[in-house]
């Protein structure tokens, strides 16, 4: 199931546009990662290559290596589709189908995938949604249009969708933003328990959310203006929450600048 | 964690009275509306609703003279049942049937060929096309969209009746109604696709589903109430073309059912043809006539507005 990820010299591109510098990191199996930083500094772009799904803006384009138990996943016969059905990803604003009831969103992947038998479907949404907490909630309902739930239920509908199609690592981009606190909270117990399935790496504006949820953390700067984001520095949570080895970071988390 | 969430003790503050009516009326922190702005307010508003009344009047009465007119033909069973067949121009007898086919059948059958192909067209602009050919399409479907119905029959007679030498028929007139019809269901098509969400087709590729497999089952069921209630009008708006059946097909008084050859009526062309007829009866089939397709588009107007409720996505 979980899988490790290693990234090697990545550098991501916008057309002419350096966006990301040389980001070299490995993610453990089964282990969350949190990447912090101010906004435009390229975080959630890196995010994006680790599933290619930055191939979907135009012009952007990557240079380096991402390997998933160590097979590249940017290898010139791999499609991006199949890299996105192992490799997951929550975004910021919950977006489940509007044309779907609750029980056809969490098994939008494998229906769309193909998948016809009606009692597999129907035991995997329970799985799923019991895997994302909000089988209590929606089970007397499942029928019921899924944008018809509040903001935070949406959010884990779109967490249940994801872990649905059994990936390995799960790619989550500010998946707590859009939400107030509680709803917050009930996403980052759910990250908890689900660390125990997969591979995480969660990027986030919140630095208490990464202290709380990670296991290592990535600082990510930009070099100045008009230069590329670059990753200044990656260590376990406690020690760049702690004891970080660039002033950079010490600057950002105790509040001095960003 | 950082020091900052820590704050101090705050003191409780005091409740104040409310201030009673004296004191507001006497205390005026705002600036009150000028005299000049309240009257400028006043006279664009009422500006505003005197031109749409203008717009609306003669919509009003067209309307009113039709019904007024022509109330009286569409009455009798036989209007809708009967053709003209044997009918003498002076005796107001037999009905429309045929021609309410006439139009029916060549608006399905531009229907039949744009449809798939505008969609098609659309699809590409919107999640295909990028560049220099992408640019060419959407030009052309702009220079489409302008021509006059009569170019486009015209354009239809030298093609398929002068060159390809087939004959006249309703066919033809489809023919130069799909010239008419695809560009309005292009725009209307990709003006509805734009409006589905970029995030849904994320959300979509990031669960492993391919590109083609995501526009068919999440973009277009997203976006195929507006799709749907714009072909329907598409439909509506080229049933009252004249241009087209006065170039590409004769008049009959009775109804043909082949569409690939001999004359065919359409409401459009009885029409005009019995604009000609003094007598009494022609004129008062003239706005019963009028009357029908006022009542035909009405009613597909309708379907549409359905059609888009039943597809449209629900809130729970």
């Amino acid at each position: 199931m979980a899988k490790r990820l290693d990234i090697k010299d990545l550098n991501v591109y916008y057309g002419d546009f350096h966006a990301v510098d040389s980001v070299t990191m490995s993610v453990e199996p089964r282990s969350v990662t949190a990447l912090i930083g101010p906004s435009g500094c390229g975080k959630s772009t890196v995010l994006r290559t680790l599933n290619r799904m930055h191939e979907v803006i135009p012009g952007a384009s990557v240079k380096g290596h991402v390997l998933l138990d160590g097979a590249d996943i940017y290898a010139p016969d791999v499609s991006p589709v199949s890299v996105r059905r192992t490799i997951g990803m929550v975004f910021q604003r919950p977006n489940p189908f509007p044309t779907m009831s609750i029980r056809d969103n969490v098994v939008a992947g494998l229906r769309l995938q193909g998948e016809k038998n009606k009692a597999k479907l129907h035991e995997i949404a329970e799985q799923s949604l019991r895997g994302a907490n909000l089988w209590n909630e929606v089970k007397d309902r499942l029928d019921k249009p899924g944008g018809g739930l509040s903001g935070g239920q949406q959010q884990r509908l779109c967490i249940a969708r994801s872990i649905a199609v059994e990936p390995d690592v799960l790619l989550m981009d500010e998946p707590c933003s859009a939400l107030d606190p509680i709803s917050t909270l009930a996403i980052e117990d759910l990250i908890t328990e689900l660390k125990e399935k997969y591979t995480i790496v969660i990027v986030t504006h919140n630095m208490q959310q990464a202290a709380r949820v990670s296991d290592q953390t990535a600082f990510f700067n930009l070099a100045g203006v008009g230069k590329p984001g670059r990753m200044v520095e990656i260590a376990t949570t406690d020690k760049i929450f702690s004891n970080p080895t660039e002033k950079a970071t010490e600057d950002y988390i105790s509040g001095r600048f960003g | 964690m950082s020091p900052r969430t820590n704050l101090p003790g705050r003191k409780e503050p005091a409740l104040r009275p409310f201030p009673t009516e004296e004191d507001l009326k006497a205390k005026r922190a705002f600036r009150p509306i000028s005299r000049g702005r309240q009257f400028t307010d006043k006279f664009v508003g009422g500006l505003v609703t005197a031109a749409f009344l203008v717009a609306l009047a003669p919509l009003l009465w067209v309307l009113w003279t039709v019904v007024s007119k022509g109330f009286p033909a569409i009455l009798s069973s036989d209007w809708w049942l009967r053709s003209l067949q044997g009918v003498l121009p002076e005796e107001f007898a037999g009905g429309v049937y045929h021609a309410l086919y006439g139009t029916i059948v060549q608006a399905l059958m531009a229907a039949v060929i744009s449809v798939p192909l505008g969609l098609l067209v659309a699809i590409y602009l919107v999640e295909y096309g990028r560049g220099p050919l992408a640019r060419l399409v959407t030009q052309m479907v702009d220079i489409m969209s302008g021509i006059p119905s009569i170019v486009a029959a015209l354009f239809v007679f030298s093609l398929w009746v002068s060159t390809l030498g087939q004959h006249q028929s309703a066919f033809a007139v489809s023919l130069a109604l799909v010239l008419l019809m695809l560009p309005v269901v292009v725009r209307n098509t990709e003006e509805m696709l734009r409006l589905v969400p970029d995030e849904l087709r994320e959300a979509s590729y990031a669960l492993g589903v391919p590109k083609w497999v995501t526009i068919l089952r999440i973009v277009l069921p997203s976006a195929m109430s507006g799709i749907i209630s714009g072909i329907i009008l598409a439909v509506a708006r080229v049933m009252g073309e004249t241009a087209p059946v006065l170039v590409l097909v004769g008049y009959s008084r009775s109804i043909n059912f082949n569409i690939f050859d001999g004359n065919m009526a359409s409401l459009p062309l009885l029409l005009y043809t019995e604009l000609t007829n003094p007598e009494a009866a022609g004129q008062l089939r003239v706005w019963g006539a009028a009357l029908t397709l006022i009542i035909l588009i009405a009613v597909l107007n309708i379907i549409a507005t359905v059609a888009s409720r039943l597809v449209a996505p629900k809130k729970s």
